[in-house]
């Protein structure tokens, strides 16, 4: 073999050496174990055998199905709540906020991320309860003759939720607007577009890409998510991570807890796929 | 020089970290380990501490909750790695069908003091050799405010379906008791509930769902009960209102006439653990008066003491009703037991429950 041929080897190898070890990872701590979760969700509970029963079963259960329901609406009001209140919180950051406080804003932005997860969502109960500061302030000042039930109600489970994906999203977005260059409005002014008609034509379609990853992340991470409505829902209602918990704590049945894990991966696949065509993130 | 120096420091503080790793490893405090899977009422140091000072085992907890959980973590982890493990007594017998338990010698177990309603041999002996212990017992029953409520509804479970306390009412998130006291209000026996008996349990349930504000986990509904948020829990009992009748004492429970659910949990060995007599010493101390009071009074959460010998204090007593034991026992019901298809089936009915608006 050449010299000039062994470099060409050398060449074509570099590039798996260095992705192989991404490659083994999402093998061994993905792939792997998303082949075995899918393998268990074909097997039954008691007496073993392959079939489809766990899937019919959810198909067939309107109480099973009704807790996909509830968590595609859950976590579409999360989105889209969170989104309207996102942007414009972003949008002060970036514009209205000078240059060496913005820094501090962000911070101040993310204080709610630095708290656990677990406590937030018993603060959020403490707050919204029947004595809690939400009631007393709303009988306080005559717009409610009686405390409402506000905590364990998907109104709760709505608010935890929102509390933390609106920063998260506050992120995504600040970060697109601020790569965003003057020229864009200034060349909308000159063409005579006013503020609003930049906005809406020039500024959101362009900020679109930080919205949309902001929404995906939102909703991939608002439909798996065990603690809050779990917490402040009162289980007043069932959301997919709550039914398949339910199927594992006294009665270890993983093959139906499987199942619906895929299932539940479906839809977030589904949505991936949305967003992945809306944003043209595919190369090919 | 320095570098030399540095050396030699080096040296110094490696020969003194070799002298402590052997002096710790000679430490009688560190001769034993036990690992053991348990509910959080075992991880109070107070529980544990006096029986590591007195022994020298170190115990390694891991807590868990359901025994569907505590059975996969025994499935996903090495042979020998677990040595105890706390389990309800009506689940002993799912360990023993996998062959996880290891019969326990009753010559060396206080049994004769163990309340005997409470041994349940049907759940915890299995072709005659004893493969669980209950250690702590209690009722899931109504758990309710007594400057809220009036104490005589409490005293039957028709008062939970009544529009009386509507939306005053917390259900505790577990079917099985749950469901049992349900079964209970429409007049049926815990111990013989069949699929027949689930259309008139699912009515029960529902109307209670109805008046219900939410359907909590322990601490949810403890919470609940603690801060006004309900007045009544069902499904609670001294489990709840024991531990905090020193912050709120109007927390009360009641037996009503329709009876209440026996809940009990037990410990046992497991087969295959390196570690056997330093388990049996464990489970030894667990059911010794001495051990039977901390645990009754963890500070997770209280419960009665299976051993009727329980070194509890009179203040104690009080607050677990102590002296009342053999009357409620009288009137409480076994915990549902149901088998593999029933217990599924339970657990639809108890979704629906969860779902309905």
């Amino acid at each position: 073999m050449t010299e000039k041929a062994r470099g060409s080897v050398a060449n074509g190898a570099l590039p798996w050496m260095v992705v192989s070890p991404a490659v083994l990872w999402t093998l061994a701590f993905f792939a792997a174990p998303f082949i075995a979760m899918a393998v268990v969700s074909l097997t039954l509970h008691e007496g073993g055998g392959f079939s489809f029963a766990n899937y019919q079963q959810f198909f067939s259960n309107p109480s099973y199905y009704q807790a996909l329901v509830n968590s595609l609406e859950v976590t579409g009001i999360v989105t889209v709540v969170s989104i309207l209140l996102a942007y414009p919180f972003a949008w002060i950051l970036a514009e209205q906020i000078p240059e060496r406080w913005q820094r501090l804003a962000l911070i101040l932005a993310v204080l709610p991320f630095w708290t656990s997860y677990v406590v937030r969502s018993y603060s959020w109960l403490l707050v919204l309860a029947e004595k809690g500061v939400v009631n007393n302030t709303l009988v306080q000042l005559g717009i409610i003759a009686e405390p409402i039930q506000l905590a364990n109600t998907r109104f709760a489970t709505v608010t935890g939720f929102v509390h933390f994906f609106v920063m998260l999203l506050t992120l995504t977005i600040f970060a697109n607007l601020k790569q965003l260059s003057p020229s864009y409005r200034k060349a909308a002014a000159d063409l005579g577009a006013g503020p609003l008609r930049t906005f809406l034509h020039i500024i959101l379609p362009l900020t679109f890409p930080g919205i949309m990853v902001g929404a995906f992340l939102t909703f991939v991470l608002a439909i798996g998510d065990y603690i809050t409505p779990q917490i402040l829902g009162g289980n007043n209602e069932l959301l997919m991570p709550q039914l398949i918990m339910l199927q594992i704590g006294r009665r270890g049945d993983f093959p139906l807890a499987s199942a619906l894990s895929i299932l539940l991966m479906a839809v977030v696949t589904v949505a991936y796929i949305a967003c992945a065509r809306w944003l043209k993130i595919e190369r090919a | 020089m320095k570098t030399l120096s540095w050396f030699r420091l080096g040296l110094r503080k490696l020969a003194l970290s070799a002298t402590a790793l052997i002096g710790l490893a000679l430490s009688p405090a560190l001769a034993e380990d036990l690992n053991a899977l348990v509910w959080c009422d075992h991880s109070d140091p107070n529980f544990l501490k006096p029986f590591e000072d007195a022994t020298g085992i170190k115990v390694n907890v891991k807590e868990f909750e359901g025994t569907g959980a505590g059975l996969a973590i025994l499935d996903q982890s090495q042979p020998g790695e677990w040595d105890v493990m706390v389990i309800d007594s009506i689940d002993v017998r799912r360990g023993v069908e996998k062959g996880l338990f290891e019969p326990l010698p009753e010559d060396k177990l206080p049994l004769g003091d163990l309340y005997p309603q409470v041994k349940l041999d049907q759940f915890t002996k299995i072709d005659g050799k004893r493969y669980g212990i209950t250690e702590k017992f209690g009722y899931n029953t109504i758990g309710f405010n007594k400057s809220k409520v009036d104490p005589n509804d409490m005293q039957t479970l028709q008062s939970l379906v009544s529009d009386k306390y509507k939306g005053r009412i917390a259900i505790y998130d577990y079917y099985l008791p749950v469901m049992g006291m349900a079964a209970l209000a429409a007049g049926k026996k815990t111990a013989e509930l069949t699929e027949a008996d689930l259309p008139a349990i699912k009515e029960v349930l529902l109307k209670m769902k109805a008046n219900a504000k939410l359907v909590g986990e322990v601490t949810a509904s403890q919470t609940a009960l603690a801060t006004g948020e309900v007045d009544i829990l069902v499904g609670g009992g001294e489990w709840v209102t024991a531990g905090l009748s020193k912050e709120n004492p109007a927390l009360d429970f009641s037996i009503p006439k329709e009876g209440g659910i026996l809940w009990s949990q037990s410990l046992a060995m497991l087969s295959a653990s390196q570690k056997k007599d330093a388990a049996l010493k464990f489970i030894q101390y667990v059911l010794s008066p001495e051990g039977q009071a901390r645990l009754s009074t963890s500070s997770c959460y209280w419960g009665m003491p299976a051993n009727q010998k329980a070194a509890l204090s009179d203040e104690q007593k009080k607050v677990l009703r102590f002296d009342e034991q053999p009357d409620f026992l009288a009137r409480a019901q076994l915990y549902p037991a149901p088998d593999e298809k029933l217990d599924k089936q339970m657990q639809d009915v108890w979704t629906e429950m969860l779902q309905a608006q």
